[in-house]
């Protein structure tokens, strides 16, 4: 029998399963006590949901707090929404709105890879669409395990064609975004999923549901028995004890559905015939309904026997916390109804008005005709529990970072430095991803001006003046992992540098924070950490974080990955003409080094792959150098000053010389400074390789003034890469092995040459 | 020159479609899926994406909407048709071309600069072309394998209906390499390249995909001129 209202009052000592459903004692009496008697499996199915990790940052509430400090200012003018909505909005100017974020989808690509990636990037999609923005691209960092290790060729694959098979089908480039491999990722992949859409100023909507009588409806996908886990335990504990098999936890997605859902809902918008608009997510109808009506001004009354069903099995506390994908709900007032029906009917998308906005502050939701669920939905959504967890700098850190690489041994003479060298490059981490990224379409759209392998992805967003949005994405977790607050200004350095480099001002952050279990003090502490410097970071680069998500308990058994904050830095270009690429254009160019090199070996591409090691000191990010190298990338860039511009981050020098050789063809004779290895593979940040004319040189060494910059070679046409009294190696040869690397380890066809 | 452009449900290059008509000199006309009028056009194009998610096979529902009557009966009549990926699936579908497109021989989808040998220069779609010349064209699919008994094969192959073939590496398995074939009287052309993303300085990698369009233009003239 359905578990009521009336019957959590008239029982009040039946035994509930809110352990299973992963709530803690406490949480469980605190939600006795709002509720002055216990919940109905209704409502333990929200509240438990709702106030999982996932939904309510109970872990790290108290840190992302502390963003709040920045200011909402960019450059560019200050954020039209920020932290807290669906996802931050930034003024580009010219009326034009750009809104991104990124989101994890970790456990349910290991789990099950293709549908796990896939409703990752369906998921943040709608959460772009949202914001009233048309999505406009997507971008994609991925790590996996090591390349070598079994299980990788099943993620892998997996997931990679779980990104492609959604994000091609919904006509969204994808435009950038990182491989990575380290032995930490192996049982718990991260996919972190960009989304950036597009909107005019007065486009910009919230989601809140206001004024009695209006309606709430349901549209898109049925609603089924997909990523629900949890709620099974609800369904065959307190009901039936032989009950239905446990749900499947990883949800299905339909990428066809979500195009139609996509195109019907900017047609919604710009007919005005939306109040408020949300997608479902994570915790599907219970987060939609709480949150819309803790938002809103009113209470709200749902039917749940309207919610359209692909499996009439489904048990209401099912219905509550189903994650069907490809689903959105809505607030229109009763006389845009006709027309909102008909937009829908238009787009073959199914829609189904299941409640209405009251007076009051209830949520009340009924189920064959008695009341299951009345909640003040605040509580629901708003008073999940907050930790202090207990956070202590880890007692291995020390013993880590006095284990530098100053004893490990280093090439001795050229043919050494040549075989380091290649080894550097066609290592996983450095090698040629394009086994990954050709899976996914880059062109669809038309106005994809820069792609992956380039330093970021650009898109040209007004075909009239050219003005453009770019977007790296960043994170060296071997850098963090040796000190978190460092690690966390590199990955911010990293990415601000990326997107200067290709001619774009950097504007503003997201961040998508993946760590492990926070019930462990020493994440906890990585997490504080890395917050902090991004928060001091973002101070000085005067680049406002405007969203983000965080993603707890990754790891296997007992290891914790890497702390991996991502950083996604958005610039603007203000006419895309003025791009520069990373690969080198014209023979006879002179190559020149902007930035200064230290010994910054510890925690490199060369510790990692010629010694595996990991240990020492990160090197010292200097923002301020950041700032006065992205200004001369950024005039360069007007003044067309540059033929190619590639940064140096993993791999340093090495990596950088060759990729913008072997992605062009041409060769590079260069003549290093004394400490060729230094010169070669130190990673010190704030580094940008750039080739010009050698009839511009003047022009730029006048721009750098102060910032060091060094000739350090020429562009050749002789398909060599010449390090002058060292060694020289054939562009091609090592182009060849480079590809080769991905397609080899996973036993398939290397793509040919382009 | 007004170029009608198809939208099915699912459809994703037709605004790309659109913008490339434009720039190479045409009007376009939006082409809706569930409407029986092509509002008089002179030529339309079949754009690439996924018609109805691709369900059952691609391009199987989209060739009973109402706007494919249409095209199947003014194609039949000499109106001009191009089909790009999806639309060439389609145009397979609604037996305008023969043969069909099946899956990858590389089992992903595939997206690359690709270059291609123009085979046939006596169509609607490549006359501006020279014979046997080479040109980079985007491909991005992951069915478009195209195959036909050997008989319809060596039609094809004997009547100059091979219009694309793929040069250097063969991406999904194409039976003889062919990238895109026409109908008989030649004003029906179906390839797998996207030559729509292929006429745009500010975001192509090449312009090889302008000849495609200034092609149509010529045919359309020269009919006008004979009538």
């Amino acid at each position: 029998m359905t578990d009521t209202v009336a019957n959590a009052k008239a029982t009040p000592d039946v035994t509930q399963p809110w352990a299973e459903l992963g709530l803690k004692a406490d949480e469980y009496r605190s939600i006795r006590e709002i509720l002055r008697r216990r919940p109905t499996s209704c409502e333990l199915a929200m509240y438990s949901v709702m106030w999982s990790e996932h939904c309510s940052y109970k872990s790290s509430k108290v840190h992302l707090a502390r963003f709040a400090q920045l200011p909402k200012t960019t450059p560019r003018g200050p954020l039209l929404a920020g932290i807290g909505e669906q996802a931050g909005v930034v003024d580009i100017g010219n009326d034009w709105a750009v809104t991104f974020k990124v989101e994890s989808h970790n456990h349910p690509s290991y789990v099950e890879p293709y549908q796990g990636a896939a409703t990752g990037v369906g998921g943040i999609v709608r959460d772009i669409l949202a914001m009233g923005a048309r999505p406009i691209a997507s971008m994609d960092s991925l790590r996996f395990g090591r390349l070598d290790a079994p299980d990788t060729a099943r993620v892998l694959p997996g997931i990679v064609a779980g990104v492609g098979g959604y994000g091609n089908c919904l006509g969204l480039p994808n435009i950038g975004g990182e491989v990575v491999f380290d032995a930490s990722y192996y049982g718990n992949p991260l996919v972190n999923a960009l989304s950036v859409g597009v909107l005019k100023h007065g486009d910009l909507h919230l989601a809140f549901a206001r004024g009695a009588g209006n309606k709430v409806i349901l549209y898109g996908a049925t609603t089924g028995g997909d990523g629900i886990g949890g709620a099974s335990v609800l369904a065959s504990e307190t009901f039936d004890a032989d009950g239905p098999a446990k749900r499947p936890s990883v949800q299905v997605g339909d990428p066809f559905t979500e195009k139609l859902l996509i195109e019907c809902t900017l047609e919604l918008f710009a007919a005005g015939v939306v109040n408020g608009i949300q997608d479902l997510g994570a915790a599907g109808i219970s987060c939609a309904t709480s949150e819309l009506a803790s938002a809103g001004d009113g209470g709200m009354h749902i039917d749940l026997d309207l919610v359209p069903l692909r499996d009439n099995t489904l048990t209401p506390e099912e219905i509550l916390m189903s994650e069907s994908q490809e689903r959105m709900a809505a607030v229109v007032e009763p006389e845009n109804l006709d027309r909102f029906f008909e937009i829908c009917a238009k787009w073959d998308v199914l829609a189904t008005v299941i409640g209405e906005v009251t007076e009051g502050d209830r949520l009340v939701i009924d189920w064959h005709g008695e009341t299951v669920v009345d909640v003040d939905p605040h509580t629901v959504a708003h008073e999940g529990p907050v930790y202090q967890r207990p956070m202590a700098r880890p007692d291995w850190l020390d013993a880590l970072n006095a284990d530098t690489t100053a004893s490990l041994g280093r090439p001795g003479n050229g043919p050494e430095l040549e075989e380091h060298f290649r080894r550097v490059v066609v290592s996983p981490n450095q090698c040629d991803k394009s086994w990954v990224t050709d899976q996914y379409d880059r062109y669809v759209r038309g106005n994809s001006v820069l792609s992956q392998p380039e330093d970021s992805g650009m898109l040209r967003i007004d075909e009239g003046t050219g003005l453009g949005i770019a977007l790296a994405t960043d994170c060296n977790a071997r850098f963090t992992l040796l000190d978190p607050y460092v690690g966390a200004q590199l990955a911010l350095a990293e990415a601000y540098r990326n997107v200067a480099a290709t001619g774009a001002e950097p504007v503003a952050i997201t961040d998508c924070l993946n760590f492990g279990s926070p019930e462990d003090p020493e994440v906890m502490w990585q997490f504080s950490q890395a917050i902090d410097g991004l928060i001091e970071g973002c101070k000085i680069l005067g680049t406002p974080v405007t969203g983000g998500n965080v993603s707890f308990y990754n790891r296997t058994g007992e290891t914790n990955i890497m702390p991996t904050p991502l950083v996604g830095m958005l610039g603007v270009i203000d006419n895309v003409a003025d791009r520069v690429k990373s690969r080198f254009q014209n023979q006879g160019d002179a190559i020149v080094l902007l930035g200064e090199t230290r010994n910054d070996l510890d925690g490199s591409a060369w510790a990692e792959v010629i010694h595996n090691h990991i240990g020492g000191n990160p090197p010292k990010p200097c923002l301020e150098a950041e700032q006065a190298l992205a200004q001369v990338l950024l005039r360069a860039s007007k003044e067309r000053l540059l033929s190619s511009a590639h940064d140096l981050s993993d791999g340093g020098l090495a990596v950088a010389l060759a990729e913008s050789a072997m992605l062009s063809g041409f060769g590079a004779r260069m003549k290093l400074p004394e400490d060729t290895f230094v010169a070669l593979f130190s990673e010190t940040p704030g580094r940008v390789l750039v080739s010009l004319p050698e009839s511009k040189l003047s022009a730029l060494s006048q721009l750098c003034g102060d910032l060091p910059h060094a000739r350090l070679g020429t562009v050749t046409d002789d398909g060599a890469l010449t390090i002058t009294g060292q060694f020289a190696i054939a562009v091609s040869a090592l182009r060849r092995e480079w590809a080769a690397t991905i397609p080899v380890a996973l036993k398939t066809r290397p793509r040919s040459a382009r | 020159m007004r170029v009608g452009v198809v939208t099915f449900p699912g459809s994703l290059d037709d605004i790309d479609a659109i913008r490339a008509v434009r720039l190479t000199g045409g009007e376009p006309v939006s082409l809706w899926h569930a409407s029986d009028s092509l509002e008089g056009v002179d030529a339309v194009i079949l754009p690439g994406g996924f018609s109805y998610g691709d369900y059952l096979r691609c391009g199987a529902i989209a060739r009973f909407s109402p706007v494919m009557a249409e095209v199947i009966k003014q194609a039949k009549a000499g109106l001009p048709v191009l089909g790009i990926c999806n639309g060439f699936q389609v145009l397979c579908e609604a037996h305008l071309l023969p043969g069909a497109l099946i899956r990858n021989d590389r089992r992903t989808f595939y997206c690359k600069d690709q270059l291609l040998r123009v085979e046939s220069t006596s169509t609607a779609w490549s006359n501006k072309f020279a014979t046997e010349q080479e040109i980079s064209i985007v491909i991005k699919h992951g069915e478009g394998n195209f195959q036909a008994d050997p008989e319809t094969v060596r039609m094809l192959e004997g009547t100059q209906r091979v219009v694309f073939r793929y040069l250097g590496e063969n991406p999904n398995g194409s039976v003889n390499n062919i990238a895109g074939i026409a109908n008989e009287r030649g004003n029906v052309v179906g390839l797998m390249p996207h030559p729509e993303h292929n006429v745009d300085p500010a975001v192509s990698p090449g312009l090889d995909g302008v000849r495609f369009f200034a092609s149509l233009t010529n045919y359309l003239t020269s009919l006008a001129e004979e009538a």
